[in-house]
């Protein structure tokens, strides 16, 4: 009894440590990019184009994939559920707000924490293991400024983009399945989405997905800069990184999502 | 050296810990510029985390660190960066950027530091490269290196801003002798032609004695003698003694301690260890 107590006390007290430790490396990172010039620490405009294309042009084929199949699986529910009432038509409200308000952002999410979020970790702790990290210290690169502000600046470029391309493919998924079992057309299925989505849905997807890049970044980072323990240690942190990120991305959905419907 | 009275480092009553565990107690040691001081110890030594402190990677429970007569320890960062450019550190392992060139890596410092075009910078890295022979590997990335051109390489990067200080982490692990024979005349030709003060953190004795003006012996985290080459090896301390001569460590084994220790039980006089 008593040992459980002073692990879940040791727990917590981990936790809050890496929520602050979290907190101030987005103070950091947000510091040098706002104030790196004049202080010789200049965000590399360079390295944030070569992170942007990693998360987001190479992540392209694989979101658009799985937003697809789950506006198909969507319209597959959505059809069979509605089916008794006669309302089969009504699929495409249903499918078109899910799609661009949940389930485009969730995807993304989920797909550049399992690859962008576990590089970054992997990449950060390698570099710790090797002493890299103490290398770019003394030759006076902020590792902060130099690792995480790019990758912060191209995942916030990203994801958006990714959503929007998501929110495309996913309606394109569903409008293929309703061509197929109602004969609606895709192009009419398109414009019925269009009748009854407002900007507001659209950026409702957005906005999570701008917190979810922020959230991989963090929980991330926190992982790579704590590796200790050689190759396994990167292991662990790299895995420990994808299972938080994905973990805190659907719990901070869900909030989000609380509050959109609620307020 | 227009300031050759001062010294190049000037460590005081340094004091540092691990968690509560201390790591270092109670450092002082000086080192003249121009000069090669030589860090000694074994395994566990504390010189290895004495480095970090001495490059400003931590800060210290207590003392003082002044190098080129400023104390890091009391440094704004960009005090720090500047005092940077003095100093030149190559790590045991290397520690080369994998995802960048060789040169990119030399020229690393000099994009922080300067604002020279590309191709000063192109020369001054190729200037580096000949001095550490390997002209003409510029272009190879690190892990098409060996152990020793890996170490040559992160020197140069350490020598690109011809800094005032060179510190050098166990320049000879991990290679045969003949290599590390190589990286000591190296160190030498740095000392007689760049006037640099070098400091050398290692535990190869041969190494040691054919570079050091001075070592510092380092044991448990205490200095047991700071000397010439000379003074060091006809040291009476049976310590420096069992280090120089290869003797294993003859701990008196207290036999109520083992047992506790075996046992697991009342271990509470042991938690000072």
């Amino acid at each position: 009894m008593r040992q459980s107590i002073e692990k879940l006390g040791r727990l917590t007290v981990n936790a809050v440590e890496e929520l602050g430790y979290g907190f101030m490396v987005l103070y950091e990172s947000l510091y040098w990019l706002l104030l790196g010039k004049f202080n010789q620490q200049t965000v590399s405009m360079r390295e944030i184009a070569v992170q942007a294309m990693q998360i987001g042009i190479m992540a392209l084929p694989i979101v658009s994939a799985l937003c697809f199949s789950v506006g198909m699986m969507l319209a597959m529910q959505g059809l069979e559920t509605l089916k008794p009432y006669g309302a089969q038509a009504q699929v495409v409200t249903g499918i078109a707000l899910s799609v661009t308000r949940e389930f485009a952002a969730l995807i993304t999410g989920i797909i550049v924490a399992g690859r962008s979020g576990s590089a970054l970790a992997a990449r950060i702790g390698t570099m710790k293991e090797s002493q890299e990290i103490d290398a770019l210290q003394v030759i006076g690169v902020d590792p902060v400024r130099y690792l995480v502000a790019p990758a912060l600046v191209a995942m916030m470029i990203a994801m958006p983009i990714l959503t929007l391309f998501g929110n495309v493919t996913g309606m394109l998924g569903a409008a293929l399945f309703t061509n197929f079992e109602l004969s609606m057309p895709v192009a009419v299925y398109f414009d019925r989405s269009f009748e009854v989505l407002v900007i507001g849905d659209v950026l409702q997807g957005v906005y999570k997905s701008l917190v979810f890049a922020l959230l991989i970044v963090i929980v991330s980072v926190i992982n790579g800069f704590q590796v200790s323990g050689g190759a396994e240690g990167v292991g662990l942190a790299t895995t420990r990184s994808v299972v938080m990120s994905i973990s805190v991305i659907v719990v901070a959905d869900m909030i989000f999502t609380f509050f959109l419907t609620q307020l | 050296m227009q300031k050759s009275d001062k010294k190049a480092i000037v460590v005081k009553n340094l004091v540092t810990h691990y968690g509560s565990r201390k790591i270092l107690n109670d450092i002082n040691m000086e080192v003249e510029q121009g000069e090669v001081m030589v860090i000694m110890g074994g395994s566990g030594s504390g010189k290895s985390t004495f480095l970090r402190y001495l490059l400003g990677l931590q800060q210290p429970t207590s003392g003082s660190i002044e190098l080129l007569g400023s104390d890091i320890t009391r440094m704004t960062e960009s005090q720090m960066h500047h005092m940077r450019k003095n100093i030149g550190v190559s790590f045991q392992g290397g520690a080369l950027f994998g995802s960048m060139t060789v040169s990119e890596n030399i020229q690393l410092p000099l994009r922080e530091h300067s604002k020279l075009d590309q191709n000063t910078m192109d020369i001054m890295s190729q200037m580096k490269l000949e001095v550490v022979n390997l002209a003409g590997f510029g272009d190879l990335m690190p892990s098409q290196l060996s152990g020793g051109m890996i170490k040559r390489a992160a020197l140069a990067r350490a020598i690109i801003l011809d800094p005032k200080l060179l510190f050098f982490d166990e320049p000879s692990a991990g290679l045969d002798p003949v290599v590390s024979a190589e990286l000591d005349e190296l160190i030498l030709q740095l000392k007689t032609i760049m006037k640099m003060t070098i400091v050398v953190v290692t535990h190869e004795l041969e190494s040691a004695f054919k570079i050091a003006d001075r070592i510092t012996v380092l044991d448990r985290g205490e200095i047991l003698m700071t000397g010439t080459v000379d003074e060091v090896k006809n040291s009476d301390n049976q310590r420096i003694y069992n280090l120089l001569h290869r003797q294993p460590r003859k701990d008196k084994v207290d036999l109520d301690e083992y047992l506790a220790r075996l046992t697991g039980n009342d271990l509470s006089h042991l938690t000072t260890n």
